[in-house]
């Protein structure tokens, strides 16, 4: 039993995967908030008056909008160290994510800076829900890919 | 096709019942300019209407049709150039559109409906709706005079009082029961609002609570029921509400406990006057600012006289008070401001060369009180064209100048009016040449028909939240890049112009067109700091929004500005069963501050039925309102995807309902296209919508014309789109008085509708089409001469001027009654001002522009409207 750069990799994934659960957890509640903002009849009494509950939660779903970019680069970021490690497999499963992180990011609406949500086409119920969708399907890859690294982990350490 | 004919004794159904909103508050004022409400005719008219079928023709027509002009014709099947023979139709309730084969079907029907006694109107009109027609055999599908909306199938308390068809349409007026019914029928289901149309009466309430649901905070409105004295149903939530003590009291008949006789529950459209719980700030007042283009190329075409001139005579009519303020900015490669202080002897300028980082030089004299300054400011208007004449400057900093108008307005908000010339060539938002002219009349892909920078909508969202509206109106004769640029009216809710190719000299069309645009637009009514929310039946979501605004949030729009010229279109969906209601209810409440300084909320709610069966969504379908959501969803699509695609998906509509009432009705012949009564313009509509500007190909359309139409498609009102797609033609050379409308001792004639192809114009009639925003006449080379003479006061054919755009004011019979059929033309729109009339005879320029009208003909990379019927009847047996 030894710690190589594998185990390492391995570990490192196992908590950078932490995060992006708690990220795409973020992603799910913001876009669910955007979505069911009228169904909150503190806010419709009066349109225009912002109060604090909805700044707060305007504050949110825009943080969780910019962490879209954190996300993708934590994804590249270790699947580059598998690649170091010579982790075919996890690289290989890694794969279709990062084909379409790169595809999603290609697609993006015109845009000066990073990002990739447009405020004026959020709105639409058919990007709202292929957004809600996505962020679930991310949900369920990363907490599946978390107990893989789990049990990478362990592998790797008691195998070398 | 069964050619035998009965008369036909159906009991009449009256097309127009009174929809106007029926003043009576005593506690209101009435506000609304004078523009006449277009349903009055309809009412006026009542169910008199004796028709001129269209299947006969007109007194006088010979019945030889003239040699082509010069366009190709489609070579006609057999059994569709079969007219049947021209015979008077007994019937006057049906305006004599009955085409065969539908008698014996419908006498039956009669005889149900008679036995079934006074009952028979509701399903008598179900009938005529769902009648299958096919299309490839009717050649006369047309009804002789434009159609009035389908009226839902409400119970007669209900349809006195629901919503204008002009301001609110649903596409379905029989609302689907679940999604999957709603999937069976393969329309789409959607409203399309006019929602600050310029009303002649409209109930003003003035009171301290305004009485709305307390869960869902719908407005109280005419289809709400009253438990009992004191509680109140709501009709889109379904909470049982408390009425309070002030709405007992009825201010209209001064009595009290009569709750449901107060104005908001007799009118579904009415306007608040809100009280301070509906103000973030106090009401702003109204701000005018205007950005102008004064380099090499504005000077050039002269648009600047033309604007000063109009501005200087409409200065007293520009909505506001005392307070309202107006600025001018004016820009090339550097930015002008105009210090118009009052006590300033004349209007000072001062320039801003920093385009890198722009600032406001004075704070409080570039804005100023237009009653305090008014002398200052017609001076500067009186000096502005005379003060760039011998300018070089070429460049021009658009971006940097709207950046200056933002930061001078965002402390209260208002109205930007921004006038260019070119493509913005310095600073921030430059933007470069993008289209190939080779590829204009490609068939292949369009490109290029999204923004290329995102500062125009990011500069639009800032605005936006800063209460600024921003107008643009584009005069240019070069490629400008209008996709990026309309991005800054887009999202603030303002509106877009374009005048290709202006010159106040050499093209004087659009210089007419160009006086007239600003003439209303100047006047026009406006409402500042405005959000529209539209809620609907629990049940009900809404699915996108088309037209000029921010979505701020699922049902909540914020427009900035708000126009009475503007329209909206909502694409909706059933998210639950409709099952445990038969009324499903929308409402849109739009709250703005007027240009008095007032905050008020206008309220239209529009009551419709669900129905469970699908042969009753297809009875009920507006094909009008139909089309006009295709085309929204069309431009999106063409936008996000690819034009070819969008062509498609318009096609593939068609396509898909078809073959849905195929598969529905096992009870009608497998042969032919065949289209319930309700439905049968559709394939119509959608050709004539693959050929305008925004989504042909094929033919040569420059870049931004094509995106300029897509502008104007997403936000314009129904009727504005419906005459832009499909206008009206009609034979004007011999209109009679028989059958028609005597309107306060006037006698306006009423031709039939023609169809849009060169097979019905002769050489021996004179033609008007009606457009909306422009009118062609259309005069044949062996008109009579009569005509010429009496009507436009020429001798004769061969001395018409080329370019007539007004119809001479003569004093003889035929001159008044065709003057009075145009006038009434005009009344029928919404925009009055938005007139013109071309000339156009047979070897004049204007030609191509009104031969492009007749969709149904072929052109050469366009189906004529007969291939279409057959392109998607192969569609279907695929």
């Amino acid at each position: 039993m030894a710690f190589t750069f594998a185990a390492f990799c391995y570990m490192l994934a196992l908590l950078l995967t932490a995060a992006l659960i708690f990220f795409a957890i973020w992603h799910i509640i913001a876009f669910d908030e955007l979505k069911t903002d009228y169904k909150n009849p503190i806010d419709q009494c009066n349109t225009l008056n912002p109060t604090v509950d909805r700044v707060k939660k305007i504050k949110r779903v825009r943080l969780a909008l910019k962490l879209v970019l954190p996300e993708y680069l934590i994804h590249v970021f270790f699947c580059v160290m598998f690649l170091c490690a010579a982790e075919w497999l996890t690289l290989g499963l890694n794969m279709p994510l990062l084909a379409y992180h790169i595809w999603r990011y290609m697609s993006r609406p015109v845009m000066s800076g990073p990002g990739l949500y447009d405020p004026t086409t959020i709105m639409n119920a058919d990007i709202l829900a292929y957004c809600q969708k996505e962020g679930w399907c991310k949900l369920a890859f990363y907490l599946l890919s978390f107990f893989y690294y789990l049990y990478g982990m362990i592998y790797v350490l008691v195998s070398s | 096709p069964l050619i035998c004919k009965f008369p036909l004794t159906a009991p009449s159904f009256d097309f127009a019942s009174d929809r106007r909103c029926t003043s009576g508050d005593s506690s209101s004022t009435t506000t609304g300019s004078a523009s006449p409400v277009p349903n009055s005719y309809e009412s006026l008219e009542g169910g008199s209407y004796s028709g001129t079928s269209l299947q006969s023709p007109p007194a006088g027509v010979p019945a030889k049709l003239a040699p082509p002009f010069g366009y190709n014709y489609p070579t006609m099947h057999p059994a569709y150039q079969q007219n049947p023979a021209p015979k008077p139709d007994p019937s006057p309730s049906h305006g004599g559109y009955n085409p065969p084969g539908y008698q014996p079907y419908s006498q039956v029907l009669t005889l149900l409906s008679s036995a079934l006694g006074g009952l028979g109107g509701v399903s008598e009109l179900e009938a005529e709706t769902l009648r299958p027609v096919n299309l490839l055999q009717e050649r006369n599908i047309l009804p002789p005079k434009r159609a009035p909306p389908p009226e839902p199938n409400l119970s007669n308390d209900l349809r006195k009082v629901n919503c204008s068809p002009d301001t609110f349409r649903c596409t379905l007026t029989n609302i689907p029961q679940t999604q999957a019914l709603l999937n069976k029928a393969r329309l789409p289901l959607g409203l399309l609002l006019h929602p600050f149309r310029d009303l002649t009466q409209l109930p003003v309430i003035t009171s301290n609570t305004i009485v709305r649901c307390r869960s869902c905070r719908t407005y109280i409105n005419p289809f709400v029921s009253f438990l009992d004295q004191r509680r109140w149903k709501c009709n889109l939530c379904y909470r049982v509400n408390d009425v309070p003590d002030e709405f007992m009291y009825n201010p209209v008949t001064r009595s009290y406990g009569e709750p449901h006789k107060r104005p908001e529950v007799q009118n579904s459209t009415v306007e608040f006057i809100a009280s301070s719980d509906y103000m973030l700030r106090p009401p702003q007042p109204a701000l005018y600012l205007f950005l102008l283009d004064v380099s090499h190329n504005a000077v050039e075409s002269g648009y600047l006289n033309v604007f000063c001139q109009s501005l200087l005579d409409n200065l007293e009519k520009l909505p506001g008070d005392t307070r309202t303020h107006i600025g001018f900015v004016t820009f090339d490669s550097t930015v002008h401001f105009y210090n118009l202080q009052e006590g300033l002897s004349q209007p000072q300028m001062l320039v801003v060369s920093d385009i890198d980082d722009v600032f406001i030089p004075t704070h409080d004299s570039l804005l100023v009180n237009l009653k305090e300054s008014k002398e200052l400011v017609k001076d500067l208007l009186n000096a502005l064209p005379g003060m760039f004449t011998h300018t070089r400057e070429t460049q021009s900093a658009l971006g940097p100048a709207l950046q200056a108008a933002y930061k001078l307005m965002s402390p209260t908000g208002g109205r930007v009016s921004v006038f260019q010339t070119q493509l913005p060539t310095l600073g921030a938002g430059l933007l470069q040449s993008r289209e190939d002219p080779n590829l204009r009349s490609s068939t292949k892909n369009v490109q290029h028909l999204g923004p290329a920078t995102d500062f125009y909508k990011k500069l639009a969202l800032d605005c936006s939240g800063q209460q600024i509206g921003v107008d643009l109106f584009l005069l240019s004769s070069q490629y400008s890049d209008l996709a990026s640029l309309a991005c800054v009216s887009k999202y603030s809710a303002g509106s877009v112009f374009y005048y290709p190719s202006f010159h106040h000299i050499h093209n004087t069309a659009q210089r007419q067109k160009f006086q007239k645009d600003l003439q209303r637009y100047l006047t026009r009514k406006i409402g500042f700091e405005a959000v529209m929310r539209i809620r609907c039946t629990k049940g009900l979501s809404i699915h996108t929004f088309h037209g000029n605004f921010f979505v701020r949030s699922t049902d909540l729009l914020s427009l900035a500005n708000v126009n009475p010229d503007s329209g909206f279109a909502v694409q909706m969906s059933i998210e639950e069963s409709l099952a445990d209601t038969s009324l499903a209810c929308f409402q849109a409440a739009l709250l703005y501050t007027s240009s008095k300084g007032k905050r008020r909320i206008r309220v239209h709610t529009l009551c419709l039925p669900v129905v469970s069966q699908l042969s009753e969504v297809f009875a009920g379908a507006d094909i009008q309102a139909i089309s006009c959501l295709l085309a929204n969803m069309a431009i999106d699509r063409s936008i996000s995807s690819s034009l070819s695609d969008a062509r498609d998906a318009l096609v593939n509509a068609v396509v898909d309902c078809l073959t849905a009432y195929r598969a529905n009705g096992s009870n009608i012949q497998p042969s032919g296209l065949i289209a319930p009564a309700a439905l049968r313009l559709f394939p119509l509509y959608v050709l004539a919508l693959l050929k305008q500007k925004a989504l042909r190909t094929g033919t040569s359309t420059r870049l931004d014309e094509r995106v300029f139409s897509m502008c104007e498609l997403k936000s314009q009102p129904l009727q504005q789109i419906m005459h832009m797609v499909h206008p009206d033609l009609y034979r004007i050379d011999n209109m009679t008085e028989q059958a028609a409308l005597h309107l306060n001792d006037s006698v306006i004639p009423q031709p039939p509708l023609l169809q849009l192809t060169a097979e019905k114009l002769t050489r021996e009639g004179a033609f008007l089409m009606d457009c909306g925003s422009v009118m062609y006449l259309w005069v044949g080379k062996c008109c009579n001469e009569t005509f010429i003479r009496d009507v436009l006061g020429f001798p004769n054919y061969a001395s018409l001027p080329s370019n007539m755009t007004e119809i001479p004011e003569l004093q003889t019979t035929y001159s008044e009654r065709t003057r009075a059929f145009i006038s009434w033309l005009y009344d029928f729109m919404l925009t009055l001002t938005l007139m013109q009339l071309f000339f156009s005879r047979d070897d004049a320029s204007t030609k191509t522009s009104f031969f492009q009208h007749l969709v149904e003909d072929r052109t050469e990379s366009a189906f004529s409207y007969y291939e279409f019927l057959l392109h998607v009847q192969q569609q279907m047996s695929k």
